[in-house]
């Protein structure tokens, strides 16, 4: 079969993290963020390692939603922790939104892209990033004050220390192909939606 | 407010309607520039209470006031008539979860227009927005202004509705060529 090519002259360190190893050691404790994850593999996870959690708005379409969301959301809760996680191919469909959100830049802000190289929910594909598109450089172009590409479980310690301080921050976790964690989840948007407010509103 | 009219300039209908927006509790303004937003944007910008919030594509807005929706803020989203394009599969965030959105849209390929690449969004804006369950509402005059955002809050955050309130060329007046 036909392959794409790589861009030439793009040089990186193989991706080698099984993501179901290095999601859960990056966001040790996710009952303490508000959490926006994209579709799909993102979601899947995050909803695996809340139990389907009410702080956590999975989606599971409108593809390049989830950054913007988190940006609209940690504007609206200065106060909380918000956690907008996606995969490469939801972050690349809108990479502008990680310009507004670099302008915006709220400190309660993290963004983690789980970097896999492929369209995991399509047959597989190799995306841009897998053939040497650099996210954490777009990241750091578009002005992110913190950048850390994590490609070895020992820099995983870096991540979460970053994700621990104040300021907004950009992490890309490359990993390599393979599948998420996964639990059923609700894919009803107004029904995530609802319990997302009532959990944060206290009614 | 009488010394951001005089600063900013521009039609009372425009501070007016911003007016009215803060005092729904509007503290999100997002916006891809357009010269119809031109009040919208710089009473925004000069309010430090609120968000003044440049987007890169107007479906990064649609997004964004879900986001702030989830977290019990109220938002608008500026665009012209040509971002609508731009929002279509990300309406169904809107749709799908059910949450309120208010867009305010300039028109353009409309009353008056005179530059032809404008007419084939500007036909179709309505149609589209109505095609992803949004509700559209036109301003044609400056009296029409009030009244109609008034109803479009109503409509948005009293019923929840996704609400579109086309600001017209009549209104704005065509861009000259």
């Amino acid at each position: 079969m036909a392959q794409l090519k790589r861009i030439a002259g793009v040089n990186q360190p193989p991706a080698t993290l099984d993501r179901r190893e290095a999601v859960p050691a990056l966001i040790e404790r996710p009952a303490d963020w508000l959490v926006v994850a994209g579709l799909a593999g993102t979601a899947q996870e995050l909803c695996a390692m809340t139990d389907d959690g009410p702080n956590v708005f999975g989606l599971g379409g409108a593809m390049g939603a989830g950054p913007s969301m988190a940006l609209g959301l940690a504007l609206a809760q200065p106060g909380r922790r918000v956690l907008g996680i996606t995969g490469d191919g939801e972050l690349l469909m809108n990479i502008g939104a990680l310009g507004t959100i670099a302008l915006m830049a709220p400190a309660n802000l993290k963004i983690v892209c789980v970097d896999n190289g492929h369209y995991g929910e399509t047959g597989n594909q190799d995306s841009h990033t897998g053939l040497g598109v650099q996210l954490d450089r777009i990241a750091a172009g578009f002005g992110f004050p913190t950048v850390l590409a994590i490609n070895t479980m020992a820099e995983i310690d870096e991540g979460k220390r970053i994700l621990a301080a104040p300021g907004l921050a950009f992490i890309l976790l490359r990993v390599k192909d393979g599948p998420a964690l996964k639990k059923k989840r609700s894919l009803r948007p107004h029904v995530v939606r609802d319990r997302f407010r009532a959990a944060l509103s206290g009614t | 407010m009488s010394d951001a009219k005089a600063v900013i300039g521009g039609p009372d209908w425009a501070h007016d309607m911003y007016d009215l927006l803060r005092a729904e509790g509007v503290t999100q303004i997002c916006y891809v520039p357009d010269a119809g937003h031109r009040v919208m944007i710089d009473r925004s910008l000069a309010d430090p209470e609120v968000h003044s919030i440049p987007l890169t594509t107007e479906e990064e807005g649609v997004a964004l006031l879900a986001g702030a929706e989830l977290g019990g803020s109220k938002g608008v989203l500026l665009m012209q008539s040509s971002g609508v394009g731009n929002c279509i599969n990300m309406l169904s965030l809107t749709n799908g979860a059910r949450f309120p959105l208010l867009c305010l849209v300039s028109m353009r390929g409309d009353f008056g227009e005179g530059n032809p690449w404008q007419f084939p969004m500007g036909r179709a804006t309505r149609t589209v927005l109505e095609a992803m369950g949004v509700v559209v509402l036109k301003a044609e005059g400056p009296g029409d202004v009030i009244p109609t955002i008034q109803a479009a809050c109503t409509m948005v955050w009293g019923s929840g509705e996704a609400v579109a309130v086309l600001l017209g060329q009549r209104l704005l007046g065509a861009k000259k060529f």
